[in-house]
């Protein structure tokens, strides 16, 4: 991956404590994993950036390698990745979800 | 898409130990849910027995196959999980 594609994740990550990297917008998903993590956020009340990945295919190629993740979405707190859906979806059925999203 | 079978042999020679659960959501073979009961996630985070799995697919996640639905577990939490459910299925 090019520094610059690097740097411009990074620059992206720092977006806000919680970013969302989806298909589609928070609005509008263009796909039900990424519709089911945007429901979950939603009913927790927390603020998240959304970003589709499907308006930038160099940002969507270099996510998967930044993370070793080659799927979407793809949740980051504080700019580490969380997981896809299904791990999302796993951490608020254990409760876990919220000790991640609350922690500072 | 990639058939369900290349789909098993791949995570089968990544986790050779594992049981592995593999169902077609939508009849078109590139849109999968998996199930891997494995102790090689063992003292692994979710997150990083997810990374494992897509690791063992490799390329086949950069194309073939457009969705992977995933549930892993080791042997431990796999038991855990079925007694909790009140025996197996």
């Amino acid at each position: 991956m090019s520094p610059e594609l690097r740097e411009r994740i990074e620059k992206t990550l720092g977006a806000g404590r919680i970013v969302l990297f989806m298909k589609g917008s928070k609005n509008f998903p263009q796909c039900g994993f990424s519709a089911q993590v945007v429901s979950i956020l939603r009913r927790k009340n927390v603020e998240f950036v959304d970003v589709n990945i499907l308006a930038d295919p160099d940002l969507r190629q270099g996510l998967k390698e930044y993370s070793n993740w080659p799927t979407f979405p793809q949740l980051y707190v504080d700019g580490k990745l969380v997981g896809g859906c299904d791990i999302v979806t796993g951490l608020e059925e254990t409760g876990e979800l919220d000790q991640i999203l609350a922690s500072a | 898409m990639m058939e369900p079978e290349e789909v098993r042999a791949r995570l089968l020679a990544a986790f050779p130990d594992a049981d592995i659960d593999i169902v077609d959501l939508t009849g078109t073979r590139d849109h999968y849910q998996a199930r891997i009961v494995s102790d090689a996630f063992e003292g692994k985070a979710p997150l990083e027995q997810h990374q494992l799995v897509y690791r063992a697919l490799g390329e086949a996640m950069n194309g073939p196959i457009h969705a992977l639905a995933l549930k892993t577990y080791t042997r431990a939490t796999w038991a855990k999980v079925q007694s909790a459910k009140g025996g197996a299925r």
